[in-house]
């Protein structure tokens, strides 16, 4: 489509689906709004500074802030020019950047002004911005703590491992930092919590982060749940389970579906259509669904742990129908490689030929592979655990525990801190979740051979 | 020449690309002057930054290269300097590129005529419909057949020499000032090869368009341009007249880029009749799925002998070679070994069996596992058939490397990215040698190779033969090839042996037509040769289409 061409069909496409919201009462328009006012709001409070006018603006004025941001990346862009002498870093910026510039600045003005009023709520009242700042601070944390981290890896080991951390971008670092604590507090749970996972103390719901006088105790910094258990030691536990659980299936995943993907790849003809049309069934019906269903047949025949193992393995069998096609479709292209057919003219053996030949060069994909799908069956496990399906109380473990603590979410109008309760297996889960792509987009990254 | 007006002037072009943190040079310091409507030769070695700094002359670099001093002055305008937009507004519009593979570089998704109209629409030169119509005539103009209806085809189509032309007609959809061709023709038959050349050189002619045509084979620049200049490692070697330059080249290096396509073994003796033969291909026909491919194909090699089996793309020439090995098993007809039928299918065979035959790959980076070291890859044959472990087999494969002429401590832990085509090609050859076979197929083994190089793995092959009186079935396009290591020659055209015998009976005629026009069609030095070869015979009855004439 020639460039002239954009304008019309773009207007054209935009009033069908104002069309079609208004027609159906999807809703789509007013939620993009509302979407838009959210992001604006910060902006609005700057602008507002300026200019007061502008805050009487109503609900047209986060239009006002747009053009003014838009207005804003233009001025950049120009000052930028006229500053440099045209450098070429500023004469080939297109608009777009410059404004993504201009509004990038807006955002972190706009965060740094929220933090520094963060600190004058009247006492008495909720502190309305405790989420906020504890974001910013755990955020601002994190990366001291991985900055130091890459310098200390930057310092320290082989001449190899001090390149692979100077080459690294801060998003790894982050990442691998994150990953490492995880690993640190699963393996050494026992150790680190101060109480036990099932320990009942007589402390009931316990406020976290507060001082004695408005229902806090110093020997429990993260509160008790409703039962009475410690939170910070139910945590940690839940790292080794949640965790530690996800890795084995996502182990077992692999190797059923490498194994089976790299056979289809090898053998094709009948060995291939057998394998791809028994993943085909098992793909065709809905994943949480299925691993439901049979965790629920499995519950009548097994119980406590061995409960878990079975959900382990169907879990796994789910997701390997994943790995199969990846493993598959990526061992297709190796396996019409000349070395793989100078190795069958050997006469070398089918375990020869998958794990010697293919395996190796398939290592970049199948690893990116390996953290999403780790992800997803963590998620899975969490998710079938929300459902008091996957691992059993009283084993803690972070699904389970967003479930039970998730009624505090009420509370967030005058105690916040209450309300944060069930955020914190949730954002537990969310961090690892981002920590393990960062590392995956690296090493897809670094394998790829894409180098700057 | 000199009196013309420059069109394009590069002084002092500084190109770096980066690896492993650090901007190394890759050309230091290049001066190119080309005037209008006159087209420069831009030859060297892989490695020599020829393409680099075809792209350059077009204020262009690739990811990881940068311009680090110099100027590029194309018609008064300082391209190193350049906005984006600028330079937007001159490629594709005054400043064209063809690229080496056409069907790489076309859109498999879009018509070849969609993807030809967009430049001229784009920069506004032409409307969609004139440009349809001008893309019409310029397909006439290179000859392709079907003018009118071809641009209508998606990419996969059509053939790849058909796909080059519709390429460099793309390139004149605005009617450029400059074209840059980076080797359009390296990966084309000899017979698709000359079609090619033949429309290009009569295009540039005809709109009067400079060109710097970048390739590494010398016979080619010779024909297409009016000078030539030869690099070597990031470095000018020296540039002249192309005449001047084939006739009394000044520096040592071009000397022996010039000499090496003189070298040529002597015919061995006739074998005698009743000699049992290391391999013997019996009346063999095959078939991929219900295509028949292969039609009564016959013909022995005997120990210390090299059989060139010649023939285009698609001759079933690759074919046979994988009947032999027994990866594709023929419908009629056998393989024997030494006077002994072999089970057709290569599982079938025994380990000894699969000894005896080795393979030779085309490309050395697809032939090696990339993720093994070359110690690996030479030793598992080693490990494997003659069942050698440890220090044995450590010094078995420090005695291979020795025997490619590659110095053991020095390679033994590299992996194949480190190392030059024509190491990797050594290596492959190495891997072959390691089960001591008596029979090796060399599956087109040099076509991928610079020439220097190439001559050094086919000194190093017949070296080979004579000490282990290995015997060869040497599959190739190229007929330089052949006569620089054959003893025998098999002529193959659509699954069928048109031709066999003797090298010297071979080249000397009468020929069978179709071996007439593959050894008509090869590219010589002298730059008048293929003026000659068209006025001789007529644009119609060269390449391909003679080809298609003749079935």
């Amino acid at each position: 489509m020639s460039r002239d061409m954009a304008l019309p069909f773009g207007a054209a496409v935009a009033l069908v689906v104002v069309l079609l919201d208004r027609a159906l009462g999807l809703g789509i328009l007013s939620a993009l709004l509302t979407l838009l006012q959210l992001v604006m709001t910060p902006v609005g409070w700057v602008v507002a500074l300026a200019t007061p006018a502008a805050a009487a603006l109503g609900a047209w004025k986060w239009l006002v802030y747009l053009l003014l941001v838009i207005a804003g990346g233009y001025g950049f862009r120009a000052a930028g020019q006229a500053m440099t002498g045209n450098a070429p870093f500023y004469r080939d910026m297109t608009l777009a950047v410059a404004v993504g510039y201009v509004f990038a600045a807006v955002v972190a003005i706009a965060v740094a002004y929220t933090y520094s009023i963060s600190f004058s709520t009247a006492g008495g009242m909720p502190d309305s911005y405790f989420f906020f700042r504890l974001a910013i601070h755990g955020l601002a944390a994190a990366v001291v703590a991985a900055i130091l981290f890459r310098q200390l890896g930057m310092w320290i080991g082989t001449p190899g491992s001090r390149k692979l951390f100077r080459q690294m971008p801060g998003t790894a670092a982050f990442g691998i930092f994150i990953i490492l604590c995880y690993a640190i507090a699963a393996i050494f749970a026992a150790w680190i919590a101060p109480y036990g996972q099932e320990e009942v103390l007589a402390k009931a719901n316990i406020i976290p982060l507060v001082s004695a006088e408005m229902g806090g105790d110093p020997g429990f910094p993260l509160g008790t749940d409703q039962i009475g258990r410690d939170i910070y030691s139910r945590l940690i536990y839940g790292a080794q389970n949640t965790v530690g659980i996800a890795f084995v299936t996502t182990i077992l995943a692999f190797f059923l579906g490498v194994t089976g993907g790299f056979l289809a790849a090898v053998l094709q003809g009948w060995t291939d259509q057998v394998l791809s049309r028994l993943v085909d069934v098992l793909m065709a019906i809905p994943a949480l669904i299925f691993s439901l269903l049979l965790i629920t047949a499995a519950a009548s025949l097994f119980k406590g742990s061995s409960l878990t193992v079975a959900m382990i393995v169907i879990i796994a069998v789910i997701d390997s129908t994943r790995v199969f096609r990846l493993a598959r479709a990526v061992g297709m292209n190796i396996v019409v490689m000349d070395y793989i057919e100078a190795a069958k003219l050997r006469g070398e053996r089918m375990s020869y030929l998958i794990f010697r030949e293919v395996l190796p060069n398939a290592y970049a994909p199948l690893l990116a592979e390996f953290g999403l799908r780790f992800c997803f069956v963590f998620l899975t496990i969490a998710a079938l655990s929300f459902l008091g399906l996957g691992i059993q109380p009283p084993l803690a473990d972070w699904g389970t525990m967003v479930k039970d603590l998730g009624q505090f979410v009420n509370y967030a109008a005058f105690l916040p801190q209450y309300a944060m309760l069930p955020l914190l297996p949730a954002g537990a889960i969310a961090l690892l979740t981002v920590a393990v792509n960062f590392v995956v987009d690296w090493m897809l990254h670094r394998s790829s051979g894409l180098k700057e | 020449m000199t009196d013309r007006d420059v069109l394009l002037e590069v002084r002092g072009l500084k190109l770096e690309g980066r690896s492993d943190e650090t901007w190394t040079p890759i050309v230091n310091g290049v001066d190119l002057t080309l005037h209008k409507g006159e087209v420069l030769g831009l030859i060297g070695e892989s490695g020599a930054g020829k393409s680099t700094v075809g792209l350059a002359s077009m204020g262009f670099c690739r990811d990881g290269v940068r311009i680090a001093g110099g100027s590029v002055n194309f018609d008064g305008i300082d391209l190193v300097n350049a906005s984006a937009a600028t330079k937007r507004s001159l490629l594709g519009k005054r400043i064209a590129y063809v690229a080496q593979s056409a069907a790489a570089s076309f859109n498999p998704a879009h018509k070849l005529i969609d993807q030809h109209t967009e430049a001229p629409v784009q920069h506004g030169v032409k409307s969609r419909a004139e440009s349809e119509k001008d893309a019409i005539e310029l397909y006439r103009k290179l000859r392709l057949p079907n003018p009118e209806e071809i641009g209508f085809r998606y990419p996969h189509q059509v053939s790849g020499g058909q796909l080059q032309r519709a390429m460099t007609a793309m390139a004149m959809s605005c009617r450029p000032d400059l074209i840059i061709f980076d080797e359009p023709t390296t990966a084309l038959d000899v017979t698709t090869q000359i079609e090619v050349l033949a429309s290009i050189r009569d295009i540039v002619d005809q709109f009067d368009t400079a060109a710097i045509y970048i390739t590494h084979d010398l016979a080619v620049v010779a024909q297409m341009a009016d000078r030539i200049k030869v690099l070597l490692k990031g470095d000018e070697v020296e540039e002249a007249d192309t005449r001047t330059m084939l006739s009394a080249p000044k520096e040592d290096y071009t000397k022996s880029l010039w000499a090496v396509r003189s070298f040529q073994r002597p015919q061995k003796p006739a074998v005698q009749t009743g000699a049992t033969s290391v391999i013997a291909v019996k009346n063999v026909t095959a078939a991929y799925g219900k295509t028949p491919v292969l039609f009564d194909v016959s013909f022995d090699i005997h120990e210390g002998r090299t059989v060139a089996v010649v023939g285009e793309s698609g001759s079933g020439k690759s074919t046979t070679a994988r009947c032999i090995t027994g990866l594709l098993p023929p419908r009629e007809g056998h393989i024997e070994f030494e006077g002994t039928a072999l089970p057709l299918d290569y599982r079938k065979r025994s380990k000894d069996q699969l000894r005896q035959a080795q393979m030779i790959y085309q490309m050395a980076d697809t032939a090696l596992n990339p993720r093994k070291t070359i110690g690996e890859l030479i030793g598992r044959p080693v490990e494997f058939y003659l069942g050698l472990r440890g220090r044995e087999k450590r010094k078995r494969v420090e005695e291979l490397l020795e025997q490619i002429e590659l110095e053991p401590s020095q390679y033994i832990n590299r992996l194949p990215s480190e190392l030059s085509g024509g190491q990797k090609q050594r290596i492959g050859i190495a891997r072959a040698l390691a089960a001591e076979p008596r029979f090796i197929i060399c599956d087109e083994v040099t076509s991928a190779l610079d020439q220097l190089v190439a001559e050094g793995i086919l000194k190093l092959l017949a070296k080979l033969q004579d000490e282990l009186r290995l015997s060869y079935m040497f599959i190739t396009h190229d007929l330089a090839t052949v006569r620089a290591i054959s003893d025998e020659v098999v002529v193959m055209k659509d699954g069928r042996v048109v031709e066999q015998g003797q090298k010297d009976d071979m080249f000397t005629p009468p020929h069978h037509p179709y071996t007439d026009l593959l050894l008509a069609s090869v590219p010589e030095m002298d730059p008048d040769w293929l003026t000659n070869l068209l006025a001789q015979r007529g644009a119609d009855n060269i390449g391909d289409a003679a080809v298609d004439k003749m079935t």
